[in-house]
């Protein structure tokens, strides 16, 4: 009996849900306002319990997949008996309602968790940032009870079988992609939120920067891990071997990471030196609204144009009032409390201050230019002057000039000081880095391709002298040391995290220049027996037959692949598939994975003869864009472990022998 | 219909556009091609215009990422007209001739696109402005008030004088 | 006072970008015009679908307003409108067919099954006056005036409502 109920507990749950957040989203803030303690201590209950409300919907909306209940409308539309059990349970965010589910069980999360972890902030703080968190939680409930119920009952003919979930999303990349993504998106809900309380409760110092560094670090990381593995994701399963597309989907992602990342330097900045205090709390209500219009932009059909007539146009209209009141209302408060008066806190030209000054503007000019290019057919349509497309050649000529420009600074960074320092030590430190850096980026495509070309050079150039003076640096820095290694131990984790970080960008820069100019594309007709070669590679295929998966059958292919005369040899086995339910064709990309080179075998169609069109990549050095996207994220989460907030978080030091002063180059 | 597949949405769409029109019994017929060139520029050439054009049936692909059988007939074409020795501007007006601006993936410079190309041009050069007068005002800040006690002093008073 | 002023901008400039996607909740992204509108419909030469031997180039459609709808054996919503062109056609008005990459026997087959509004219909097999016509699926109807000026131009399935509100009043429009 319980069991039939599932679908009516979880509705159920998540009215209750919405109440609390009602609760939450009100009470803290009157109480803070009227300095009423108890009516401020609502906020942390409140938190728990509507996570706990909304983790019980979303439990029922689970066991509602995976107990194959095709009376409710949105597993019938998107599940399958026949569908593996972990696509089942993935299949709950494959879809809108479900996503919107997720995105607010996040959201939930990261309030429930600002409730647990902010014991040491004062009383009125942890009320108002407890209480906006309300609104917006408050806001998404009512979005999913209003026009995307996921619970919804089909009242006739109830299906025998669901329509299947869409093969394209019967992966991996479905169960990690989405829930990274959306963690990072909702994790800016937290920035956002001490941001405003900071502004509500005037108080505009440096606290609410310590207080917000590591959920934005922690935020930015799952952004940044959720954009490479949607990057990933495309690049094996679209068979075609891209990474980004500058799609607008894509570049939603793109908008509050960039924005977040300029968020980051900047309440460095503010933190440590109490300066760009207003346009630090702009930037955190800019980077949570843009994850918010992001999800405006991909779940109303006003860009991607084959949704909007499976669409319904109350959801685009609702996401848009949403958005607007949440954005509105924040720019508002901006507008009317950002502190009048700019202290002018000095630095001179070289100096950390004016770098990461740089940093922001470069950041800000690349965010612009990106949210630009991705709604200017839009703009132009609602003025009724046309309809134009913008692409890959408009991003990446804008984009990479940019990026360059960037890492000229981006350099200098980690060897600057505050406020000022000279420009011959400088000079000192970081010519041995320009010039290896140099010397070695215009010959490396000489080495390797075998003829110059700018763009490598560039590439190559801009992520050394990234990685040279920061090399440099932490030499610098571990020389007193008695031993190295030593040396290295004492550097600061948020040093260490800065590294990384930087690191990070660097090896991203190399894999995007490598891939970009040196991957060798052949399509090629191929009969078993034949061997063709590419990239010094010999590809003879062996065998063609079929196979029949759970819920789908498949032309299949073994191709023998070995490399010169002596090399070690292995197979690859690229499928054709027809999924049966949809009867939608997919390509089953065979991919030999390598750190300096991929292998990248994707069946075409049949020819007629007993051939087969096949297209066979060799992309070198493409694993080294998600690896550099790992090592951002990594050197995001380590600076979370500083031990700045952890005595923050009010435990004890951990190692009392550890000691260190407060370190001058935590930062960035 | 399924809405998130965040970064999918284009073989996707492309997947329910081609049902949307009726298209579906030749979806996907995949757009692998055996095709010879002369030489290695004509063949970057064709690359390069195949990748910047927009095929007018998907989401949004480029015909050469394409399985929609016009991104093929697009294809054919631009492969067709390089053979013939067309310059790539030819080759480009011919397609917008037929299938209008919006195919281009690299919209052309002209009044309506003006400000899609202008402003981030406009921006590098206002943030340039906008770094040289405030680490102008902000020097003479630090020459004059130096020493830490002043320094404190000053953010005392300031801090004090702001509305709580 | 300045400063409080530049503190609004954020704000004037995120409500003109909500302006923007109000605007855009109400349009259609996927409908475009055809590149073609307002010019001369392009030349050919190609056989009929009836009568191979019969060769028709644009004289065909000069003198009298023309629908010209583009379809296919292949395509599924080209049979749902085609109860829409009949009573079009039914109503007087002048209606060429292009048998657009099909075979002459699967089209024809598909006149006999779902009726036949054409006049004549061109057999376009290879797409390639579909291709000069900017075409990318099928169903897509032209509405070409008497002097063979492309006028307006509807992409996928007619329904109904289609043939009430845009199609008969443009048709008129051009008679």
């Amino acid at each position: 009996m319980l069991i039939k109920m599932i679908p009516e507990i979880g509705h159920f749950a998540l009215i209750i849900a919405l109440l609390l957040a009602a609760v939450q989203a009100v009470v803290p803030l009157a109480g803070a306002a009227t300095r009423r303690p108890l009516w401020m201590a609502y906020g942390r209950p409140m938190a728990m319990g509507q996570f706990l409300f909304v983790l019980i919907a979303y439990a029922c909306l689970t066991a509602s997949y995976m107990l194959d209940d095709f009376s409710v409308a949105n597993v019938a539309n998107n599940s399958n008996s026949l569908l593996p059990w972990y696509y089942k349970f993935s299949a709950v965010w494959g879809n809108h309602e479900g996503s919107v589910l997720l995105w607010s069980l996040m959201l939930a999360g990261w309030a429930c968790a600002v409730a647990v972890f902010s014991r040491d902030l004062p009383r009125d703080m942890v009320a108002r940032v407890l209480g906006i968190l309300g609104m917006v939680c408050m806001g998404f409930l009512l979005f999913i009870l209003v026009t995307s119920n996921p619970f919804e009952r089909l009242l006739l003919n109830i299906p025998q079988d669901g329509a299947d979930l869409n093969p394209l999303l019967q992966d991996f990349g479905l169960v990690v992609h989405p829930p990274m993504l959306y963690m990072g998106y909702v994790g800016f809900s937290v920035v956002f939120a001490f941001a405003i309380a900071a502004l509500l409760g005037g108080r505009l110092d440096a606290a609410w920067t310590r207080w917000a560094r590591p959920w934005t670090n922690l935020a930015w990381a799952f952004l940044t891990v959720g954009i490479a593995l949607g990057s990933w994701w495309a690049y094996y399963e679209l068979g075609w071997g891209g990474w980004w597309f500058w799609d607008p989907v894509e570049n939603a992602s793109l908008l509050p990471w960039l924005s977040g990342t300029a968020l980051i330097h900047s309440l460095a900045v503010t933190e440590k030196r109490g300066s760009f205090k207003s346009w630090t709390v702009l930037l955190a209500i800019t980077t949570f609204s843009l994850s918010l219009m992001g999800t405006f932009l991909v779940r109303s059909g006003v860009l991607t144009s084959v949704h909007a007539f499976a669409n319904d146009p109350a959801r685009g209209f609702f996401i848009l009032v949403l958005l607007a009141i949440t954005v509105a209302l924040s720019l508002l408060i901006f507008a009317l409390r950002a502190p009048r008066v700019s202290q002018n806190v000095g630095f001179s030209w070289l100096s950390r201050d004016a770098l990461l000054l740089i940093n922001n503007i470069l950041l800000v000019i690349m965010t612009v230019t990106v949210l630009l290019g991705t709604i200017y057919p839009l703009i132009l349509d609602s003025l009724g002057l046309g309809k134009i497309s913008v692409g890959p050649p408009y991003f990446n000529s804008l984009f990479v000039p940019l990026t360059v420009i960037m890492c000229v600074f981006m350099g200098l960074g980690p060897s600057s000081r505050w406020k000022r320092m000279s420009a011959s030590a400088l000079a000192r430190k970081l010519w041995m880095s320009g010039v290896a850096a140099l010397a070695i980026g215009i010959l490396a495509p000489l080495v390797y391709g075998g003829s110059w070309n700018l763009w490598v050079s560039l590439g190559i150039v801009s992520a050394l002298w990234i990685v040279l003076p920061m090399l440099r640096d932490m030499f610098d820095k571990t020389r007193n040391a008695s031993s190295f290694f030593g040396g290295l131990r004492k550097l600061s984790l948020a040093y260490w995290g800065m590294v990384l970080g930087h690191l990070g960008v660097a090896v991203t820069i190399i894999g995007v220049t490598v891939v970009s100019n040196y991957t060798i594309e052949r399509n090629v007709r191929m009969t078993p027996g034949e061997t063709v070669e590419v990239a010094g590679y010999q590809f003879t295929m062996t065998k063609l037959g079929s196979r029949r998966g759970p819920n789908f059958l498949a032309d299949t292919s073994t191709l023998q692949v070995q490399r010169g005369e002596n090399g070690r040899s292995f197979t690859m086995n690229p499928e054709k598939r027809l999924y049966i339910a949809t009867g939608m064709p997919m390509t089953q990309v065979a991919l030999r994975p390598g750190l300096f080179r991929d292998l990248y075998v994707a069946m075409g169609e049949d020819l007629g003869d007993g051939s087969w069109a096949m297209r066979v990549q060799y992309k070198p050095f493409v694993r080294w864009l998600w690896l550099g996207a790992l090592l951002m994220a990594s050197g995001g989460i380590m600076a979370i472990a500083d031990k700045r907030y952890r005595r923050l978080a009010g435990r004890r030091e951990t190692q009392p022998g550890q000691i260190q002063t407060p370190s001058r180059e935590a930062t960035a | 219909m399924a809405m998130i597949r965040p970064f999918l949405g284009l073989a996707t769409a492309l997947a329910m556009a081609l049902m949307l029109l009726g298209n579906s019994s030749v979806a996907m017929a995949a757009g692998i091609e055996i095709r010879e060139f002369d030489d290695p520029v004509m063949e970057q050439r064709y690359r390069d215009l195949t990748g910047s054009m927009r095929c007018p049936l998907c989401e949004n692909q480029a015909i050469d990422d394409s399985d929609a059988p016009i991104s093929a007939d697009m294809r054919q074409r631009v492969y067709v007209l390089l053979q013939d020795g067309r310059a790539d501007i030819e080759i480009v007006d011919h397609m917008v001739q037929r299938f209008g601006e919006y195919i281009l993936y690299n919209p052309r410079l002209e009044n309506r696109t003006y400000l899609l190309w202008g402003t981030p041009i406009a921006l590098t050069l206002a943030g340039l402005l906008l770094v040289v007068l405030m680490v102008r005002s902000r020097r003479n800040a630090a020459a004059r008030a130096l020493s830490p006690e002043e320094r404190a002093r000053l953010n005392d008073l300031i801090n004090r004088k702001r509305p709580k | 006072m300045k400063r409080r002023l530049l503190l609004l901008l954020p704000l004037v400039g995120f409500l003109l970008l909500a302006l923007f996607f109000y605007r855009g909740l109400a349009l259609d992204p996927s409908h475009r015009d055809s590149a073609l509108m307002a010019r001369d419909f392009p030349a050919f030469d190609l056989a009929t679908l009836e009568e191979p031997e019969r060769r028709v180039d644009t004289s065909l459609l000069e003198g009298e307003v023309t629908l010209v709808n583009v379809w296919g054996e292949w395509c599924p919503a080209c049979k749902q409108e085609m109860p829409q062109l009949l009573s079009l056609a039914e109503q007087g008005i002048r209606m060429v067919g292009i048998n657009y990459r099909d075979t002459r026997e699967k089209g024809l087959q598909f006149l006999d099954e779902f009726g036949n509004p054409f006049e004549v219909n061109i057999f376009d097999p290879e797409g390639d006056l579909g291709f000069e016509l900017g075409v990318y699926g099928a169903p897509e109807t032209f509405l070409v005036d008497r002097d063979g000026v492309i006028r307006y131009h509807h992409t996928g399935y007619i329904s109904p409502t289609d043939v009430r509100d845009t199609i008969l009043p443009e048709v008129e429009k051009w008679q």
